[in-house]
């Protein structure tokens, strides 16, 4: 089936950026993650980190020893110093522990050029030029490499660590829930799509169109409309139903629940599995957007709503009770983060 | 309809909002004819529980009559007269099948917040808090009960509201802590925390066929209290040093059981006890487990300490080192309530016990406010106060608290 996909719909369409090709939905994952840790480990990468460690370096020293920071580098306020600490410790720690480096690394280079300003300032007027002369050089040195590994990040979209992404282009998703019910009974459920909508949050409607192809309609965020036709890939009563989409709508992706019996009675374990590239054209595909900020999580919530419509026969809500005055904070509270 | 409403830390106001509406098939409706406030309803206005937004309406122990039903629920009808657990519990899930309903999968719809803080997310509860499913409380004159064929139990005209009030959530509560020590003959079981929940443990304790309840508290009149309804002996933590005297009565082996009733606000004298306080006053510490800690010390080897208070964090400073060296078996939980409304309902019946006896003060829905304070100050030996969402009884001067506690007798 694999070959058949890259050669088909999706893995064509992206081969240019991925060299995307396998496709499989059940398959385990740890062949695109391999790849990804792999690729994540190049120079660019290096220089990110380096730069990071330098700002938790300097950032201690500004913290901890202020004044002798302030008389190496000819400047005056211990204060402004310690800020100047913090801020450095902030952005390392951001550029080494975040997903997305890129905003922690804009915010050295904008560091850098408040730094420069004032290392200016010193060296014009101050009384210990020659030491912020030194200062002032070494500091355009390190702008120098921000701007460059800043604007890298940026341009590239490999060394940005998208949500979800295992490898370096190619997505892929598991997520598995428990229902007390027979893993027919889920599958039956589960086929006939126009069930779908019921507990998936962002499709509006799935139409069959005939034995193997279906047409899906998804909200994405801001009023926008998704629209594409997937055709199953495999089907087994009871087990597994394994789909991919057929046209470019930007939706491309392949994907597979599979339905397995727990033991000792205690129901089904439903797993899901999606695969898709998010890198297609422009960064962020239709499907990254319906997704959203965390698509490990969306698929959870989806699955839980499915394990509620079969054990409870309805989703808990909250939606419409009464409650006192809130504020707009905890308006949009409620409506965007919390009751669904 | 009028509703008791959290705006923020002691910040409580009874305002009119819009009746609730059946919003699933499985809900139904109440007309509220009796609502109490919990010792844990406190920990909301003191703000120790994360998840609160300002307009939430609190209360989760309530009753009363069946004004609508949704087009799925077929136990109950128009006119039942109910009383709720405080758990929501679908009644399918794997939990749910196993009677442990205060852990229903089903039930709480912000499951990811829960997650984020404790791993997984237990069943939600009504009024409290968007952790556990920001369900709109029963401090009110309505309320929507979701799952409502699972959880309401439906109750005799010959039994006060005040005697079967209390099923909702502190009588089973005290029960269950007391049924988690796996009580034998001989056995002796020490009580930190003589409010409701610590009076119910004692007497189902007893009940249970303890043959020693030792009650742990510092307001003379909820010892008495204790000692009158179940015969416990008991300690002022003010005046003796508990570790030593439970030592002492038990014969130099500690209480076979010891159940912590105080939960997360616990109070104590001491270095440890200004320790907890400056912690949780400057929010490094989500909890004050002083009982929690002298229960675990207390226990004799290989017993049970058994915890019906609720703590919302990270502990700090338990001593584990204790539970694993001498074997001690740690039982906790929210009330799995769907489970004991009905073997309690036939004690009540039976006249072994009669829940009432705990209510200190009957207030108007209006004077909820005034009623969290008294309850959270102890003023007037306040230990359980019941509101009364339709009584229309003029107001009593604000400062005389004392008199409108007594008002409704």
């Amino acid at each position: 089936m694999a070959t058949d996909l890259t050669q088909q719909g999706l893995g064509r369409s992206r081969q240019q950026h991925s060299g995307f090709t396998g496709m499989e939905p059940g398959a385990p994952p740890e062949r695109h993650a391999k790849r990804g840790a792999l690729a994540r480990r190049g120079p660019a990468e290096s220089l990110e980190r380096g730069l990071g460690w330098f700002s938790i370096g300097l950032g201690a020293a500004a913290v901890a020893a202020p004044r002798l920071v302030c008389w190496l580098s000819g400047t005056r306020s211990p204060t402004v110093m310690r800020l100047v600490g913090a801020r450095e410790l902030a952005a390392g720690i951001g550029i080494l522990t975040q997903r997305d480096r890129t905003p922690w690394m804009w915010s050295r280079v904008v560091g850098d050029t408040f730094d420069l300003a004032a290392l200016s300032v010193a060296f014009t007027r101050g009384s210990r030029r020659g030491r912020a002369g030194v200062a002032l050089a070494a500091v355009a040195g390190v702008a120098a490499l921000d701007v460059l590994a800043a604007v890298r990040l940026t341009g590239s979209t490999t060394g940005r660590h998208l949500p979800g992404v295992s490898g370096q282009t190619d997505v892929y998703l598991e997520r598995s829930v428990t229902i007390g019910k027979s893993p027919e009974e889920c599958y039956r459920f589960w086929r006939s799509f126009e069930n779908l909508p019921r507990f998936m949050q962002s499709l509006e409607s799935v139409r069959h169109l005939d034995e193997r192809r279906s047409h899906w309609v998804a909200r994405g965020p801001m009023a926008t409309r998704l629209e594409w036709t997937s055709e199953i890939t495999a089907d087994r009563p009871g087990e597994e139903i394994a789909w991919r989409t057929l046209d470019d709508s930007g939706a491309a992706h392949a994907g597979s629940v599979r339905f397995e019996a727990a033991p000792a009675g205690r129901g089904t374990i439903v797993r899901v599995s999606l695969h898709y590239s998010p890198l297609g054209g422009s960064l962020g595909t239709g499907l990254v957007r319906l997704l959203g900020h965390d698509p490990q999580s969306s698929i959870r919530e989806d699955l839980r709503r499915f394990k509620q419509v079969m054990e409870a026969g309805e989703i808990p809500t909250t939606r419409g009770q009464p409650t006192g005055r809130r504020s707009v904070l905890g308006r949009l509270t409620q409506q965007w983060g919390l009751a669904s | 309809m009028k509703a008791n409403i959290w705006y923020g830390r002691e910040e409580l106001r009874v305002e009119n909002v819009p009746d609730p509406k059946i919003l699933n098939p499985r809900d139904a409706i109440v007309r509220i004819t009796s609502t109490a406030i919990c010792g844990s309803d406190l920990h909301i206005y003191d703000g120790y529980i994360p998840g609160m937004l300002p307009g939430d309406i609190l209360g989760h122990e309530f009753m009363g009559e069946v004004v609508e039903v949704g087009s799925e629920v077929m136990n109950l009808k128009v006119g039942d007269r109910v009383v709720n657990p405080f758990p929501i519990s679908c009644g399918a899930c794997f939990f749910c099948q196993q009677s442990l309903f205060s852990l229903c999968e089903n039930s709480n719809p912000n499951a990811w917040l829960a997650e984020k803080l404790w791993g997984h997310s237990p069943a939600g509860l009504f009024g409290y808090s968007h952790l556990l499913g920001g369900y709109a409380g029963g401090q009110a004159q309505y309320a929507r009960i979701p799952f409502a064929d699972v959880g309401p139990i439906k109750v005799p005209e010959d039994l006060s509201d005040e005697q079967v009030l209390f099923l909702s959530d502190v009588f089973p509560t005290g029960y269950m802590a007391a049924e988690q020590c796996n009580i034998r003959p001989g056995d002796t079981v020490a009580v930190w925390g003589c409010g409701p929940v610590g009076l119910f443990a004692i007497k189902s304790a007893r009940l249970l066929g303890a043959e020693r309840v030792i009650a742990i508290d510092r307001f003379p009149a909820r010892l008495r209290k204790a000692s009158q309804w179940a015969e416990a002996e008991t300690l002022n933590y003010e005046q003796v040093d508990v570790a030593e005297a439970l030592e002492v009565m038990t014969g130099g082996r500690g209480p076979d059981a010891c159940i912590d009733a105080v939960g997360m606000e616990g109070h104590a004298h001491g270095a440890f006890g200004t320790y907890d306080r400056l912690k949780q006053a400057l929010m490094l510490d989500t909890d004050r487990p002083t009982a929690l800690r002298q229960a675990i010390t207390s226990c004799r080897n290989g017993g049970t300490v058994s915890i019906p208070g609720v703590y919302g964090g990270f502990l700090d400073k338990i001593p584990f080192g204790a539970v694993v060296n001498r074997a001690l078996t740690v039982r906790s939980g929210q009330t799995h309530v769907q489970r004991y409304l009905k073997p309690l309902l036939e004690l009540i019946q039976k006249g072994s016990i009669d829940p009432s006896f705990i209510t200190t003060h009957r207030l108007r829905l209006e004077d909820a406010p005034r009623g969290y304070r008294m309850f959270r100050d102890k003023q007037d030996s306040c230990i359980k106060v019941v509101l009364k969402p339709w009584a229309d009884v003029p107001t009593v001067d604000a400062d005389k608290v004392e008199e409108t506690g007594r008002i409704l007798h």
